[in-house]
């Protein structure tokens, strides 16, 4: 029989916190420009002129940093969609919270005047806001879910609200100037180069709710993949409980998706990976999804970064070409 | 009746023609009359040698000269309008040499076609050499371009000496911070421009139009200048004081550090047409002003 859950739970994060652990140590350290750590903390240069100084706190710390929470919020809420949607296609993409994200951020580029309200620049703002307005009928349709909607009706209503606001994407691009268009299809690809801590810290905002919402969610989430008449059987609030996930997981996809722009692949990859290595108990999954997102999105940028320098991927390309191919393989050796 | 009108208007054109193209041995009946241009730079060349009243459509993005508000619209690179393209009744179009299924449709239709190439700042002046032959107006566009090469080399004398900052050219970011910048790359116009005027690229070994500048980069490369070019629809609406401002988050640069971060306006750097003189001048103004 299985070992005790604490025990296992004290495993998942004694090696996926480590592994996280080990890659965010290495990641600052390296990248186009050769620094020297013991140069970065030397205190007797003054900050303006130690230039590995800065390379370090100003540019590849908050990069190093914007990449965990985004893997995490990704990786997470692709964990909560699958079980909730009992899909396992679903991704936080599936329901329209992150091109709601994406909606907001092309508004902004495009139409309103370049701005920053409390050091977070209005990109970021609109983005989150417009991830708000997804979830809002995202959340409408939860409700009518909770008075006997199927799963696989929540589902055809999150891919028709995530056409619907692709149509208007694709609209906004087709009207704006070129050199903005161009600006438009850049921030789609995603990046994690977000310049500031500002921008961090209001992303932190939305996560930690959603952080807390996931604590109360695995032992239901366990029951919900069952069914939610075997959930119920077990004296479950399947409404309340999948309201509760339903608005974690989105604020969640929000808050990285406005961060880091839609970086691919994580939210659907990362969730089957550590199913298919830690097993289907959510008190495990969740957590090592949430190390394991933050993990992988940190090196795939250090990737991104380096590997055709001077000049940088788009952190969205490597994700996805990475992931594809591995998770193909994955799948391929599981069925024979 | 119509034949003979059709000769007659042939012979016109015969008895016109050298007077339209100089001395140049032109075949009359190829000297286009009704030009569409969908390339805003070619555009502005061919107002430059004096043949505007020839052209009848323009692209989607053409703003310059003012007179281009009268022309009709015909799309631009990505979707080019073939339908008003054709209502037009064009003799010549110039289009991009990548648009192919356009040149295709031209060609069913038979309406040659001029193909144009984005390249560098020295191409600019060869461009305007061959839409002037092609428009039967070779002197012209021969003494347009000799004045463009002899005004530039003019500016390159003025600061021949001084010494080259190491310059960012930045055409674009994400308006409120400092992400997505794009930068000239070691290629093309802009890249060339900057040379002349007197300014040491800080991505000139990146052989790109454009480099993607992250924040690390802009830190280590230490550009001594930093030139921002805004430009396109939301022309007068810039605020230039909050622009130099955002780039306090780099305060370290030494650009930042020593306020020499600077914004320019106008489409005239952007367009490889005849105003490269003018945005070439007003870069190397910044570039010394010290």
């Amino acid at each position: 029989m299985a070992a005790p859950i604490r025990k296992r739970l004290l495993g998942v994060v004694a090696v996926f916190g480590g592994l996280l652990l080990a890659v965010a140590v290495v990641a600052p350290l390296v990248g186009t420009t050769r620094i020297s750590l013991a140069h970065v903390f030397d205190r007797t240069t003054p900050f303006a002129d130690n230039l590995d100084a800065q390379i370090f706190f100003i540019a590849r710390l908050p990069r190093v940093v914007a990449a965990a929470l985004v893997g995490a919020g990704l990786a997470t809420a692709g964990v909560v969609f699958q079980a909730l949607l009992r899909n396992p296609l679903a991704a936080p993409e599936t329901l329209g919270v992150s091109i709601g994200a994406s909606l907001g951020a092309m508004i902004a580029i495009t139409l309103l005047p370049a701005t920053a309200i409390l050091g977070v620049p209005s990109v970021s703002v609109a983005s989150f806001l417009g991830s708000l307005g997804a979830l809002a009928v995202v959340y409408a349709l939860s409700i009518a879910r909770s008075r006997g909607m199927s799963s696989t009706v929540l589902l055809l209503g999150g891919v028709v609200l995530t056409t619907f606001l692709g149509a208007i994407v694709s609209f906004i691009q087709y009207l704006a100037d070129f050199t903005k268009t161009f600006q438009t299809v850049r921030w789609l690809m995603g990046s994690l180069d977000v310049g500031s801590y500002t921008a961090i810290v209001a992303a932190l905002v939305p996560m930690v709710i959603a952080a807390i919402g996931y604590a109360t969610l695995p032992r239901t989430l366990d029951l919900i993949t069952l069914g939610p008449d075997a959930a119920a059987a077990r004296g479950v609030d399947v409404a309340r409980a999948e309201r509760v996930a339903l608005v974690s997981a989105s604020l969640s996809t929000g808050a990285a998706v406005s961060l880091g722009g839609p970086i691919g692949f994580i939210g659907i990859v990362v969730p089957h990976l550590v199913r298919m290595l830690v097993g289907a108990d959510h008190r495990l999954v969740l957590p090592a999804a949430a190390l394991f997102g933050a993990a992988f999105l940190i090196g795939c940028d250090l990737l991104a970064r380096t590997i055709a320098a001077p000049v940088e991927l788009p952190v969205g390309i490597v994700t996805a070409m990475i992931g594809g191919p591995f998770f193909l393989w994955l799948l391929l050796r599981r069925t024979r | 009746m119509t034949r003979t009108l059709l000769a007659l208007a042939l012979a016109v054109r015969i008895l016109v023609a050298p007077a339209l193209g100089g001395a140049m041995a032109q075949d009359a009946s190829t000297v286009p009359h009704r030009v569409v241009s969908l390339i805003p730079a070619v555009t502005e060349m061919i107002f430059a040698i004096g043949d505007g009243d020839r052209l009848v459509g323009v692209s989607s993005y053409d703003r310059y000269p003012p007179a281009v508000q009268k022309l009709a619209r015909v799309g631009g690179l990505l979707d080019p309008n073939i339908e008003t393209i054709l209502s037009l009744r064009p003799d010549l179009v110039i289009v991009y040499d990548t648009q192919q299924e356009l040149k295709q449709r031209l060609a069913r239709a038979n309406i040659p076609v001029y193909r144009y190439e984005h390249r560098g700042l020295a191409d600019i002046t060869q461009t305007l050499r061959a839409v002037g032959a092609r428009l039967g107006s070779a002197d012209a566009a021969n003494r347009a371009a000799a004045k463009m090469e002899s005004d530039l080399a003019a500016i390159q004398r003025s600061v021949a000496g001084k010494p080259r900052p190491k310059t960012m050219l930045v055409f674009g970011r994400e308006p409120g911070s400092l992400r997505g910048i794009d930068a000239s790359g070691g290629y093309g116009f802009l890249h060339d421009m900057l040379g002349v005027a007197g300014g040491d690229n800080v991505f000139a070994d990146v052989k790109r139009q454009s480099v993607e500048a992250t924040t690390e980069m802009v830190l280590a490369r230490q550009p001594e200048v930093i030139i921002e070019l805004r430009y396109g629809d939301s022309l007068p609406t810039f605020d230039t004081a909050r622009i130099v401002r955002e780039w306090d988050a780099l305060s370290s640069v030494p650009a930042v550090r020593n306020h020499r971060v600077y914004v320019l306006t106008g489409d005239q750097f952007v367009v490889p047409g005849p105003r490269v003189v003018e945005a070439t001048r007003e870069i190397a103004e910044v570039l010394h002003r010290r």
